[in-house]
């Protein structure tokens, strides 16, 4: 499949496509990153994460509109007040969910998948109601417009560049919340020993409605960057879905680092390999060496040695 | 995770006498009331009842949640669907094509020959065979190289979705081979018979009821067995079970097998009934709605599976008709609801509110009390 190219031409070709990658890789850091916390730390199987995200396209979206009409000399801005708006929006509703459906599943892992699929269900036809069943998608503001060029041969998008930039951010501020601070601290312990943790005095509910707040609320901001790739549309979520479970498993569910890798070599793996098959034959090939693997080491990538 | 023993042994007649009702209402009273398209309908959501009984016994009784019971259920009517294609490609029917003798699709994307592994399904003895066995043998692989590992739970339907993923995803990108997302289309007659009149599709529905009560009698037969028993055992308690001496992957190696080789036979009667096969059967979409049908049922009862599935696709036809917008809320809030209401599905209603009363309407062991329905897993 290298046949007819020299060696210059496939060195920009890799070149280019591990940037088209890494704009993939930055929506699959951000979605998972938000699973690995939902899925990973409280081993809830959340099925409407893709559609959690959606929610942050279409909150995105919904910004850029009342920028457009009501605050044109903003608009350069509109995406962070967008991000914030998406995080805050989809948050609150994790936060519900956990309330009012997620807290009674926690000791049947399998059951919160069944019933959070429904909940994608109604997601995705509410989506269809209030925003209608095309695809909608954002303008962007002229600063992210436009391309820098590396060599004669590679040129790198600014928006791309912006988003990575930003998942890099995002994914920090992640590592430092459940790392480095004390809330990090209490939803660590609550996952490790549950009854412990209440005993000295650790709200478990509280800090499990917040997590599941916090994934929901990442998988929001995964949505505001989507919207830079590609157009929102009500079952746009479902499509990531399954890749992003796999990032997540393959990275070693407990793990962040692992997430991070992982979501990088299967973002790189498949957007390296579209140029020279079909996508399909691509994302195939991605998922079944993804699965191979899964069979030979099914603790994923990056174990995190606890004893249990 | 409670030991859930009592719905899964319950007593040998009151089980027979419900399939003897099932066999009632399937073979005499449908037929009786509703007309042949109705009928044919009804033959259609009943293949998708052998994915429910087979996940019953994988789900319900063993605890093994797959989520790619689609593939199975469109391996199995893949393989009838080819049989059917290549019989309506005789070389005299497609002589307008540039190579004749090969379907219609293939020819449409330039092949020229009759790939390998469709040669084998000019044959109806070994497409017959394959029905059952391409399932139940990629099964194999899957449980093979997962249970020895000792995947399991969460991680198994996980991986079981990406199975569902993939094979759609390649299903749709092999056009030549597979016939794309069409599917397989334009199935004519089986082994000379036509399938396409009403009185085929009639007797069709009869053998596929027929079909169907075996399997559920045969599963009944596998549950009651000592195998049933220890798969319930693994289930609430694996670790106890492998200290005791059995090997566990391979009771969850036969169990997934079986249930996907049920799912084959679903499939192809699915392809006969319905006349094509087509990937929109195949993927995490029908899959995870194969589970609702048994969750619905009750994954505890195979008669539950039965109606579970008559009933949501029941809705499901009649609300889309009506109120399409309405329709995914109503899937989804049925999602929730059988989770988080009525884990044991209509079965559990059953036990605990019918029950009780037709045992006091009868007399007959009216005051015995019964377990409030453990929630299975």
């Amino acid at each position: 499949m290298f046949m007819g190219y020299t060696l210059s031409e496939l060195g920009s070709i890799f070149a280019m496509q591990a940037f088209a990658g890494l704009i993939l890789f930055s929506v699959f850091v951000l979605m998972s990153l938000g699973l690995a916390i939902i899925f990973g730390q409280m081993g809830v199987i959340n099925m409407a994460h893709g559609e959690f995200m959606i929610l942050g396209a279409y909150m995105t979206y919904l910004t850029s509109q009342l920028f457009q009409s009501y605050l044109p000399g903003l608009y350069g801005i509109y995406f962070f007040v967008a991000m914030g708006v998406a995080f805050l929006v989809s948050g609150s509703l994790g936060m519900l969910v956990e309330w009012s459906m997620i807290r009674f599943l926690y000791k049947r892992p399998l059951d919160t998948l069944l019933a959070t699929w429904g909940l994608s269900l109604i997601m995705q036809q509410a989506f269809r109601s209030i925003f209608g069943a095309r695809e909608v998608g954002v303008e962007l503001p002229e600063w992210m417009m436009g391309s820098l060029p590396v060599t004669d041969t590679i040129e790198v998008q600014i928006n791309g560049l912006f988003v990575m930039g930003l998942t890099m951010l995002i994914a920090v501020a992640v590592y430092l919340l459940m790392f480095r601070s004390r809330w990090g601290l209490q939803v660590r312990a609550v996952v490790q020993n549950r009854t412990m943790a209440g005993a000295v005095g650790i709200s478990t509910e509280r800090v499990d409605r917040n997590t599941f707040g916090l994934g929901c609320g990442i998988a929001g901001i995964a949505g505001s960057a989507f919207t830079m790739i590609g157009s929102t549309g009500p079952t746009a979520g479902q499509l990531y879905i399954v890749d992003t479970f796999l990032v997540v498993v393959f990275g070693g569910a407990a793990s962040l680092a692992g997430t991070i890798a992982s979501a990088f070599t299967i973002s790189q793996a498949q957007s390296t390999m579209e140029f020279f098959m079909s996508g399909s034959m691509a994302k195939v090939l991605t998922l079944l060496v993804v699965v191979g693997i899964l069979m030979l080491r099914p603790e994923g990538l990056f174990v995190l040695k606890v004893r249990r | 995770m409670k030991p859930a023993i009592a719905p899964a042994f319950s007593l040998g007649l009151k089980d027979l006498i419900g399939v003897v009702i099932l066999g009632l209402v399937l073979v005499v009273l449908l037929p009786l009331v509703l007309d042949p398209f109705r009928l044919n309908m009804v033959g259609k959501y009943l293949t998708y009842a052998f994915v429910a009984v087979g996940l019953v016994l994988c789900w319900g009784n063993a605890g093994i949640l797959s989520l790619g019971q689609g593939v199975f259920f469109g391996l199995g009517g893949y393989c009838m669907a080819m049989y059917l294609k290549l019989e309506a490609s005789t070389p005299e029917a497609t002589k307008i094509q540039s190579t004749p003798g090969i379907p219609d699709f293939m020819d449409w994307n330039q092949l020229t020959e009759l790939p390998f592994f469709w040669v084998p399904f000019k044959s109806l003895g070994l497409s017959l065979a394959a029905v059952v066995l391409v399932p139940a043998a990629f099964a194999l692989i899957i449980a093979y190289a997962l249970f020895k590992r000792r995947v399991g739970g969460v991680y198994f339907a996980i991986i079981t979705q990406a199975l569902a993923a993939i094979m759609t995803i390649l299903i749709v990108g092999q056009q030549g081979y597979t016939g794309g997302i069409n599917g397989i289309t334009d199935l004519r007659t089986l082994h000379g018979w036509d399938i396409r009149t009403d009185s085929a599709k009639t007797l069709l529905y009869f053998v596929n009821a027929g079909l169907l009560i075996g399997v559920i009698l045969l599963c009944q037969f596998v549950r009651r067995s000592k195998l049933g028993r220890i798969l319930v055992a693994m289930r609430d308690k694996e670790d106890r079970v492998r200290f005791s001496g059995y090997d566990v992957a391979s009771y969850k190696i036969f169990v997934f097998c079986f249930a996907a080789a049920l799912a084959g036979v679903g499939g192809a009667m699915f392809t006969l009934q319905v006349g094509f096969m087509s990937p929109s059967f195949v993927g995490i979409t029908p899959s995870i709605e194969m589970v609702i049908y048994t969750a619905v049922g009750g994954r505890l009862s195979l008669l539950g599976a039965v109606y579970g599935t008559l009933l949501v696709n029941w809705a499901k036809t009649s609300f889309s008709e009506s109120f399409p917008e309405l329709w995914l809320f109503g899937l989804g809030g049925l999602f929730i609801a059988v989770v988080l209401l009525f884990p044991n599905g209509l079965a559990g209603l059953y036990r605990a509110y019918v029950e009780p009363r037709l045992g006091s309407l009868f007399g007959r062991k009216g005051a015995e009390p019964k377990a409030s329905p453990a929630p299975a897993e």
